[in-house]
C-alpha cells in the first residue's frame, strides 16, 4: 500500500486521498490568449518515470490539498506538503489598501 | 523459416521432438536498417510483420528493451471485440477483427483465437436502450450485434445474480457473437516468428538510450548494443512511449497508469463466453486451464510500476461479486499489473509525427491487445507511404489541437479516472 504522510493528519493510507495529476502543470491567466498555453495546460504531460510532482486531497481526513513528490517508478515518497501555504502573518500597518491616497 | 503442419508435428512426435527449429533466430543488430521498430511487442512484432509482408520491406530490425512478450502483450486479459461507437474506431476495430479471424493461417501460427462472444449486461432500461443505439451502429457497420432480453441472458450465463436482491438488477445485454479471446503469449510468438521468417532481425535484451540525428532529422537509435542507422524509425512501446517520446523531443499528451489484471484458481468450465458487467467496471472469461481472467480499473495514479495495490483488488472483487455471487469463495491465484499509455480522449496515436524520421504508435489506453494486427498493419502502411493508412487516418497526434478528438471513453486531462 502507498502511504501518504499527511502533515495535518499523519501516515495514512492512500485510499484515504483523491489523486489530483501532475501538480507540475499551472493554468494560464485567465485572459491569456495563447493557444499553446491551453493547449499544453490541458493535454501535454512530462508523464515521467522518476520523480513525480502530484496533487492528493486528503478527502476522509483534513480534506487538505497536498503536492507530493513520488518515484513513479518504484512508489518511494520523497516529500509531502501543503499545496496551499497558510497565509502570513503581515504586522498591523494603519494604511488600508482600500483607502484611495487623499488629495 | 519451417512451415508447421499436422505432418510436421507428427514427424516431430515420431522423432522425440528434438530437431524443432527455433522459432526465431537471435541476430546481433547490423549497423543499419531500413526500417527500426522500438518495442517488440504486439503492435511492433505486427508492423515488422507488415512492413514485410505488404510491402516488400524485409531490411528491418525489431529492437526490445525486454524480451518479445514480455510487456503488455503478455500482461492483458486477451478480450477481442470490435463494438465500437465512434467512426474511425468503428472500422479499425472491425478490421482488426477480421484480420484475427485468419490470423492463424497468416502467421501459420496458432494464435488460438475462440470466437465465444462478448454479453455487456444492462442494469436500466436507458443503459438498454444505449446498447440498442451500440448495436444500430455496429450492425449499419456491418458488424454483428445483437440485444438481449432478461431472459435470453439468463439462457445464456444463468449463473449472474438474477435474484430480487441484486444490486443492480439485469435488464438485458448486448452481446457480439463474433468477439473472443485469443492465446496473447501465441500472438507476440506468432509475429515474431512469421516475421522472422521474411527476415526481419528480432534484437532482444536492448534498450534504446538515445536517437540519431541528421540537424532535426532522427536517422537512428542509440541502443545498449551501439548505434544503429536506420531510414525511419517507429515507436511501438506502450506505456513508456512518454519516456522515448521525451528522448526525442516529442511532448505527448499521455500519462501512464497501471491497470492490474487477476486469474482465480482452475475452476471446471462455466464461464463459456466474455461477460462485462454494465454497472461497474469488470469483465471475465474462463482460460482453457479453467481459471476466471477478470480485470477493473485503473489503479489510479501515474505509475510505471507493473504492480498495483490491493484497494483496486478489493474494488474489482467487489463488482465481480454483485454480478456472480457463485464465485465469492474462489480462491486468487495471481494478479499482475501493466503500464497502461493514457490518452485523454482514450483513442489511440498511430501518425507520423512532427519529427522528421519518426513514427509514433501509442496511446493503447487498456484496449490495445484486440487492435494488434490492424495497428500493425495500418502503422506498416503509416511508415511504408509516409502517410496514414485511412482506416488509422483519425488518430492523428494534432487532434487535440485541432479538436477532432475521438472521445469514445475519455475523461480530458483526468486520464486516472478512465
Amino acid at each position: 500500500m502507498l502511504r501518504i504522510d499527511c502533515p495535518c493528519c499523519g501516515p495514512r493510507d492512500h485510499d484515504e486521498f483523491r489523486y489530483g495529476g501532475d501538480a507540475s502543470v499551472t493554468r494560464p491567466a485567465h485572459d491569456d490568449s495563447d493557444f499553446e498555453a491551453w493547449y499544453r495546460y490541458v493535454f501535454v504531460r512530462k508523464n515521467p518515470a522518476g520523480a513525480h510532482r502530484e496533487h492528493w486531497q486528503h478527502v476522509l481526513g483534513c480534506r487538505q490539498w497536498l503536492i507530493v513528490e513520488r518515484d513513479t517508478r518504484n512508489h518511494a515518497i520523497a516529500s509531502v506538503a501543503l499545496a496551499r501555504k497558510p497565509p502570513t502573518k503581515q504586522p498591523p500597518t494603519n494604511k488600508s489598501p482600500a483607502r484611495k491616497p487623499s488629495r | 523459416m519451417r512451415r508447421y503442419s499436422a505432418l510436421s508435428l507428427l514427424a516431430n512426435g515420431l522423432a522425440g521432438h528434438r530437431h524443432w527449429q527455433r522459432a526465431w533466430r537471435a541476430p546481433e543488430p547490423k549497423r543499419s536498417y531500413d526500417v527500426v521498430i522500438v518495442g517488440g511487442g504486439g503492435h511492433g512484432l505486427a508492423t515488422a510483420f507488415y512492413l514485410a509482408e505488404n510491402h516488400g520491406i524485409r531490411n528491418v530490425a525489431v529492437i526490445e528493451k525486454g524480451y518479445v512478450g514480455g510487456g503488455n502483450v503478455g500482461r492483458n486479459t486477451t478480450v477481442i471485440r470490435s463494438n465500437y461507437l465512434l467512426d474511425g474506431n468503428t472500422q479499425f476495430y472491425e478490421f482488426s477483427m477480421k484480420l484475427w479471424e485468419g490470423l492463424t493461417h497468416a502467421l501459420n501460427f496458432n494464435v488460438m483465437f475462440s470466437q465465444r462472444g462478448q454479453i455487456v449486461t444492462a442494469h436500466s432500461a436507458d443503459q438498454l436502450d444505449f446498447f440498442g443505439y451500440r448495436a444500430n451502429v455496429m450492425r449499419l457497420n456491418g458488424i454483428d450485434a445483437e440485444i438481449l432480453s432478461r431472459d435470453d441472458v439468463r439462457r445464456l450465463v444463468p449463473y449472474l445474480d438474477y435474484s430480487d436482491t441484486a444490486r443492480f438488477p439485469i435488464h438485458g445485454a448486448i452481446m457480439q457473437r463474433r468477439a473472443g479471446t485469443a492465446r496473447h503469449d501465441a500472438v507476440a510468438w506468432g509475429y515474431a516468428r512469421a516475421a522472422d521468417g521474411h527476415g526481419v532481425d528480432i534484437i532482444q535484451n536492448c534498450e534504446v538510450t538515445g536517437f540519431l540525428r541528421e540537424g532535426e532529422r532522427i536517422v537512428g537509435i542509440e541502443t545498449a548494443k551501439g548505434p544503429i542507422a536506420a531510414g525511419k524509425v517507429g515507436l511501438a512501446v506502450a506505456g513508456h512511449t512518454s519516456v522515448l517520446g521525451h528522448k526525442a523531443g516529442l511532448e505527448l499528451p499521455i500519462e501512464s497508469h497501471v491497470l492490474q489484471a487477476f486469474v482465480t484458481e482452475p475452476l471446471k468450465p462455466m464461464v463459456d463466453h466474455v461477460v462485462a458487467y454494465g454497472a461497474d467496471h469488470f469483465y471475465v472469461s474462463q482460460s482453457d486451464k479453467g481459471g476466471l481472467v477478470f480485470g477493473g480499473n485503473l489503479d489510479g495514479y501515474n505509475s510505471y510500476a507493473q504492480r498495483g495495490n490491493l484497494g483496486v483488488v478489493r474494488e474489482v472483487a467487489e463488482a465481480a461479486i454483485a454480478l456472480m455471487p457463485c464465485i465469492s469463495r474462489v480462491r486468487l491465484l495471481r494478479h499482475w499489473g501493466g503500464v497502461m499509455d493514457m490518452t485523454p480522449d482514450a483513442s489511440p496515436i498511430i501518425c507520423p509525427t512532427p519529427i522528421d524520421g519518426l513514427y509514433l504508435n501509442g496511446g493503447w489506453c487498456y484496449g490495445g491487445f484486440k487492435a494488434t494486427p490492424a495497428s500493425g498493419w495500418c502503422f506498416a502502411h503509416t511508415i511504408a507511404t509516409g502517410k496514414p493508412h485511412p482506416l488509422n487516418a483519425a488518430y492523428s497526434l494534432d487532434r487535440f489541437r485541432t479538436g477532432r478528438t475521438l472521445d469514445e471513453a475519455g475523461v480530458g486531462p483526468f486520464a486516472w479516472l478512465q
